[in-house]
C-alpha cells in the first residue's frame, strides 16, 4: 500500500478566520497609528475644544461651548476667518481658470509639453518659505523689481506686503503662483484620458469651432476631474500658512491674519491650547463641509459611467 | 447597374506615410451610389487610415477623394456631408439617446448664437426649428427601434443600443454616404450575427452609399455589394464577393478568404502538366519549363477518390453537418484540408492513407510572385 | 485647419508665445533667487535691472550661507527625516493594504471607512494633541517627534490599495499554493509588482514633507534639529536680511534637491497625482 500523503482541507469556517487572523496581523501596525495618532488626537482636539485649558496651567475646566462664544466676538478670529475665506474664494477660481487655459494650451499642441509641465509645476514641489522668501524681495517697495517695473510704465510704488489694503492681495497672486501648477497636471491628466474618438466624432457632427468642440466634449468629459481639482484646491487654499509665516506674521496689524496662523499663534505662541483647539475644529469643520458638498450634491451629477 | 455619379464616392491615388513606414500606396477606387462597399483585411493593412482619409479625420500625403463630383480633399471632416460609426460608438456620455442623435442636426442647423442655453428662446423660429429636428429624432429612433430608450443615458444601455444610437446618429442626417469602422468588433457573437443583418437591412431602406471597414472576411462577404481587399497597404482586388472568392487575383487575397483557409501547395511547371509532387495535375501554365508555382486548393473543393494527391489522415474536426479532414501529403512537404460530408468522412480513421482530387476548374494557379495564372486543360496546346 | 496635419512652427507660436509668457511669470522668482545668489548686495539692489552678475559673488554667498547657520545639517536633518517617513510609511500602509484589497475579512469595511475619514482630516487637526502629548513624553526637539506623526499615512494606505487592487488574484493564489505567508506575499510578490505606485507615492511624501513648515515649526527648539524649511526660517532672523545674496544662495540650496528629484522622476510624481484625482 502506498504511502498515502496527507492533505488536511481546511474547512471554510478555519480558512475564514485563518485569513481574519492574518488580516488583523498585517493591519496592526496601521490600525494603531491610525487610532493613536490620527482619530484619537482629533477627538482629543474635540474634546479639548470645550475646556479652557492653558499650557502650564495646573488643571482645566470644562467651559462647553465657551470657547466658541468667545471666537464670534473676537476680532482677530473674525478677520482670519474672512480673510481666508476670500483668500479662497479668490484664488481658487483663478488657479482653476487659469489652469485650465494653460492645460488647454500644453494639450492644444506637440511641441515643448513635457517643459512647459515641469516649469508650471515646479512651484508645487518647491520649499514654498524659500520662495516666498525670493517673492519678498521681489515685492520690495522700494528696490524690489516689480515696482521698478511698473514705475517704467508710470505707476506708483505699491507697498505689496507692508500695507494693509495690498497685503491680501499679495498673498493671493503668490497662492495663485503657487497652486496653478497643481491645477495644469490634474486638468491635463483629465484632458487625455478624454478618448479622441470623440472628437472625431464631434467633428463629422459639425462641431467646427475650438468653442463647440469644448463645449461638446471637452467640458462635460473634464467633469470628475474638474470637480476633484475645485475641492483640492480649496482645501490647499484653506490651509495657507506658510506664506503667512514667512512674510507677514498675520501682519500688518492682522490684516493678513488666516485660519491656521490664529490657530498656530493662539496654541504655540500664547498657548492657549482650549481657544486654539476650538479654531481648529472650526477649521476642520470648513474642510468637511467642502468633502460633503462634493460627494453628495455634486459627484452624482458629474459621473456618467 | 446605371452608373449614377450623383452621390458617389471616387478615390484616387491616395498615398499615406506615418514617418518612413508606408501605410497606404496609391489607392484608387471608384463606389456606385447607393453600394455596399467593404474595406477588408488583416489588421494593420492600412483600411481604417483609408477610411479616416475619406472621412477627413486624416489627410493623405497624396491623392484625391471625390464625394459626389466634389473634390473633398481640401475640406474638413464636419464640411464633406458625410456620417460615420465608430468601433466604441463614440457616444456622448453626458446625453441622453434623444439629444445624442440630435447633435448633428443641432450642430448644423441651429446658429451659434441659437445654441447658448439662455438665449436661445429669444431668436425667432427658434421653436419651429427645434420641433423639426425632435421629428427626425424621434423618426430615426423609430427605425432602430430606440423609441423606449430615448431618456437613457448611454452607460445605461447594452452594447448592442449603444450601436444603434451609433447608427441612428449617422443616419438623422441623411448624408450622402456612411462610413462604418468595424462597427460590430466589440459585440459578442450573437449580436453580431443580428445586428449584422440590420444594418444590411437598413442600408437597402435607405439606400445610402457605405463604406464598411473591417478584418471579418465573414462581414464583409456576407453584407457587401462588393468587396476591396487591402493588404499592406495595397488594394489588391475589388470585385463582387463571388468574384473575389472564385476568381482571387492574388495569392493573398486567396488566402484571406474562405474558412477553413485555402491550401497552397508548391508545384512545377512541366511541358506535360503541373507537377505537384508525385502527381500530375491535368493542366498546363504559359510558363517557361521548369518555374515554380503555388497551387491554390480550397478546401471544399477536395474529394475522396481512388487516385490523386495521396495523403494520410492526420486529425479529423467534427462540424455537425461536414468534417474537416486535416491530412499530410506524401509528396511533399505539407498538410491539407479537406471538408467533406458526413457519409463521406465516415468510414476514415487516423493513419488512413486516402487520395485526393479535385476538378480541374477549381484548381487556383498563383506564380511566383503571388499573381493569379489563369491554367489550360492539358488536352488543349498552348498555341491554340 | 487642414484635416490631421500637424500645426506648423508659425501656426504654433501664438500659443507656444502665450504658454512662454506665463511660464516666465512662474520662473521669475527662481531666475531672481538663482542670479541674486550669485551677485554682490550692492549689485542687487541697483537702479538699473542688469541680469548677469558683473561680480561673481557665488563663493562668498554659498560659503556664507553654509557657514551662518549649520545648513548642510539641515539638509541632512531633511533627508534623514523624509527617509525615516517614508521608511515607516510604507511599512505600515503596504501590509494594511493588501488586507483591505485583497484578502475578506469582517471588520475590513470598518477599517477602510476609517482610513477614508482618516483621508478628510488635514494634519494640521491633530497637530495640538500631540505637541502636547510629545511635550509630555519629553520627545519634543527630536527625531521622533519629527517622524512618528507621519508614520501613518492614509493616502498611502488609498493609494497602494487602489494599485494592489488591479493586480491579478491569480498571482496571490500562485504565492499561497508555494506557500508563502501572507506577510511575505506582501513584500515579494505585491510591491514588487506594484511598483509604479510606490515610486509615485515615494517622490509625493519626500517633497511634502521636505518642504513641510508647521509641524517642524511646532516641535523643533534647537538649531540642531531643524529641517530645510525651519533653516531658511533661522537664516533670516539670522540676517535680519541684511545679506540677501547669502540668504539667496541658503534658499537656493535648500529649494534645489526637491526641485532635482522632481525633474528626474517626473512621470512618477506626476502619475501619483493624477491617479489620485481621476480615482477620485
Amino acid at each position: 500500500m502506498r504511502d498515502a500523503a496527507v492533505i488536511r482541507v481546511p474547512t471554510r469556517a478555519s480558512r475564514a478566520i485563518g485569513e481574519a487572523a492574518a488580516a488583523w496581523v498585517l493591519c496592526a501596525p496601521a490600525a494603531i497609528s491610525l487610532f493613536l495618532l490620527l482619530l484619537g488626537p482629533t477627538a482629543a482636539l474635540l474634546l479639548l475644544s470645550f475646556t479652557d485649558w492653558e499650557l502650564g496651567a495646573p488643571d482645566l475646566a470644562w467651559i462647553g461651548l465657551g470657547n466658541y462664544e468667545e471666537l464670534t466676538t473676537d476680532p482677530v478670529f473674525r478677520i482670519a476667518l474672512r480673510n481666508t475665506i476670500s483668500y479662497v474664494g479668490v484664488v481658487m477660481p483663478l488657479s482653476i481658470g487659469l489652469g485650465l487655459a494653460v492645460a488647454l494650451l500644453i494639450e492644444g499642441g506637440v511641441r515643448l509639453r513635457a517643459t512647459f509641465r515641469a516649469i508650471y509645476f515646479l512651484p508645487v514641489v518647491s520649499l514654498l518659505v524659500a520662495m516666498a522668501t525670493a517673492w519678498q524681495y521681489l515685492l520690495h517697495p522700494t528696490i524690489g523689481p516689480v515696482n521698478r517695473l511698473l514705475a517704467m510704465v508710470g505707476v506708483a510704488p505699491i507697498n505689496w506686503l507692508g500695507s494693509s489694503d495690498w497685503v491680501m492681495t499679495s498673498l493671493c497672486m503668490i497662492g495663485v503662483w503657487e497652486n496653478l501648477g497643481f491645477v495644469v497636471v490634474l486638468f491635463m491628466a483629465g484632458l487625455t484620458a478624454i478618448p479622441k474618438e470623440l472628437y472625431a466624432a464631434a467633428e463629422l457632427d459639425g462641431a467646427r469651432s475650438a468653442l463647440d468642440r469644448f463645449r461638446l466634449v471637452t467640458w462635460p468629459l473634464l467633469g470628475p476631474t474638474t470637480l476633484f481639482v475645485v475641492t483640492i484646491t480649496a482645501i490647499r487654499c484653506l490651509r495657507v500658512f506658510d506664506t503667512v509665516q514667512a512674510l507677514t506674521r498675520g501682519g500688518p496689524n492682522n490684516a493678513s491674519q488666516v485660519l491656521l496662523y490664529a490657530m498656530y499663534q493662539e496654541g504655540f505662541s500664547y498657548f492657549r491650547i482650549g481657544y486654539s483647539a476650538a479654531i481648529t475644529v472650526v477649521f476642520l469643520a470648513i474642510v468637511l463641509l467642502l468633502m460633503l458638498i462634493q460627494t453628495r450634491i455634486l459627484d452624482r451629477r458629474v459621473h456618467y459611467a | 447597374m446605371p452608373r449614377d455619379t450623383g452621390r458617389a464616392i471616387l478615390i484616387e491615388g491616395v498615398e499615406k506615410s506615418f514617418g518612413k513606414t508606408s501605410v497606404l500606396k496609391d489607392v484608387s477606387l471608384a463606389l456606385r451610389e447607393g453600394e455596399f462597399l467593404s474595406l477588408v483585411g488583416p489588421s494593420g493593412c492600412g483600411k481604417t487610415t483609408l477610411l479616416r482619409i475619406i472621412a477627413g479625420l486624416e489627410s493623405a500625403d497624396a491623392g484625391r477623394v471625390r464625394i459626389g463630383g466634389i473634390d473633398v480633399t481640401g475640406l474638413r471632416a464636419a464640411d464633406r456631408d458625410i456620417a460615420m460609426v465608430f468601433q466604441n460608438y463614440a457616444l456622448y456620455p453626458h446625453l441622453t439617446v434623444s439629444q445624442n442623435l440630435a447633435v448633428p442636426l443641432v450642430m448644423r442647423r441651429l446658429s451659434a448664437l441659437e445654441r447658448v442655453p439662455l438665449l436661445r428662446h429669444l431668436i425667432p423660429g427658434h421653436k419651429g426649428r427645434c420641433a423639426a429636428i425632435d421629428a427626425e429624432v424621434r423618426g430615426a429612433a423609430e427605425m432602430l427601434r430606440l423609441g423606449h430608450l430615448l431618456a437613457r443615458r448611454p452607460a445605461e444601455l447594452s452594447g448592442g443600443q449603444r450601436q444603434r444610437v451609433a447608427l441612428g446618429r449617422a443616419l438623422v442626417r441623411h448624408p450622402s454616404a456612411f462610413l462604418m469602422d468595424e462597427p460590430l468588433s466589440n459585440l459578442d457573437a450573437e449580436l453580431r450575427a443580428g445586428t449584422r443583418r440590420e444594418i444590411v437591412e437598413l442600408h437597402r431602406r435607405a439606400g445610402v452609399t457605405t463604406i464598411y471597414v473591417t478584418h471579418d472576411q465573414v462581414e464583409a462577404m456576407t453584407m457587401s455589394d462588393r468587396v476591396a481587399v487591402i493588404m499592406e497597404g495595397e488594394l489588391l482586388q475589388l470585385g463582387t464577393p463571388r468574384e473575389v472568392y472564385e476568381n482571387p487575383v492574388d495569392l493573398r487575397v486567396a488566402g484571406f478568404l474562405g474558412s477553413p483557409r485555402i491550401n497552397i501547395l508548391p508545384a512545377v511547371a512541366t511541358p506535360e502538366g503541373i507537377r505537384l509532387g508525385g502527381s500530375l495535375l491535368p493542366m498546363r501554365a504559359p510558363l517557361p519549363a521548369g518555374a515554380r508555382l503555388s497551387v491554390g486548393l480550397r478546401p471544399e473543393a477536395l474529394h475522396l477518390a481512388r487516385d490523386g494527391l495521396a495523403a494520410v489522415v492526420e486529425h479529423q474536426e467534427f462540424l455537425g453537418a461536414e468534417v474537416l479532414i486535416h491530412a499530410r501529403l506524401d509528396a511533399v512537404e505539407a498538410r491539407v484540408t479537406a471538408k467533406l460530408g458526413i457519409a463521406a468522412a465516415e468510414p476514415l480513421r487516423l493513419g488512413d492513407a486516402i487520395h485526393l482530387r479535385a476538378d480541374w476548374r477549381d484548381v487556383l494557379l498563383f506564380g511566383e510572385h503571388g499573381q493569379r495564372i489563369l491554367a489550360i486543360p492539358a488536352e488543349t496546346s498552348l498555341d491554340a | 485647419m487642414r484635416p490631421g496635419s500637424e500645426p506648423s512652427l508659425l501656426a504654433d507660436l501664438p500659443r507656444l508665445a502665450l504658454l512662454g509668457v506665463g511660464a516666465f511669470l512662474i520662473l521669475a522668482p527662481y531666475l531672481w533667487m538663482l542670479l541674486a545668489s550669485l551677485k554682490p548686495g550692492s549689485e542687487i539692489f541697483r537702479d538699473s535691472l542688469t541680469l548677469w552678475p558683473e561680480r561673481f559673488y557665488a563663493i562668498e554667498n554659498y560659503g556664507k550661507a553654509l557657514a551662518e547657520v549649520p545648513l548642510l545639517r539641515f539638509l541632512f536633518n531633511g533627508a534623514l527625516v523624509c527617509a525615516l517617513i517614508l521608511f515607516f510609511q510604507i511599512l505600515f500602509a503596504a501590509p494594511a493594504a493588501y488586507a483591505l484589497a485583497k484578502l475578506r475579512w469582517r471588520g475590513r469595511d470598518l477599517l477602510f471607512g476609517l482610513v477614508m475619514l482618516g483621508l478628510l482630516i488635514p494634519y494640521h487637526v491633530p497637530a495640538l494633541p500631540l505637541y502636547v502629548g510629545f511635550a509630555r513624553i519629553g520627545l519634543l526637539d527630536s527625531f521622533a517627534a519629527l517622524v512618528i506623526p507621519f508614520s501613518i499615512s492614509v493616502f498611502g494606505i488609498f493609494l497602494f490599495r487602489q494599485a494592489f487592487k488591479s493586480l491579478p488574484d491569480e498571482l496571490i493564489h500562485a504565492a499561497r499554493m508555494d506557500g508563502m505567508s501572507e506577510m511575505s506575499i506582501v513584500w515579494r510578490v505585491v510591491m514588487p509588482n506594484a511598483w509604479p505606485a510606490a515610486t509615485a507615492f515615494a517622490t509625493f511624501s519626500i517633497v511634502a514633507h521636505w518642504n513641510d513648515l508647521f509641524w517642524p515649526l511646532i516641535v523643533v527648539q534647537s538649531h540642531a534639529m531643524a529641517t530645510p524649511a525651519l533653516g531658511v526660517l533661522f537664516f533670516r532672523a539670522e540676517e535680519a536680511g541684511n545679506d540677501v545674496g547669502a540668504l539667496m544662495a541658503a534658499a537656493v540650496m535648500v529649494t534645489a534637491p526637491m526641485i532635482i528629484l522632481f525633474l528626474l522622476a517626473q512621470r512618477r510624481f506626476i502619475q501619483g497625482i493624477a491617479t489620485a484625482g481621476l480615482k477620485g
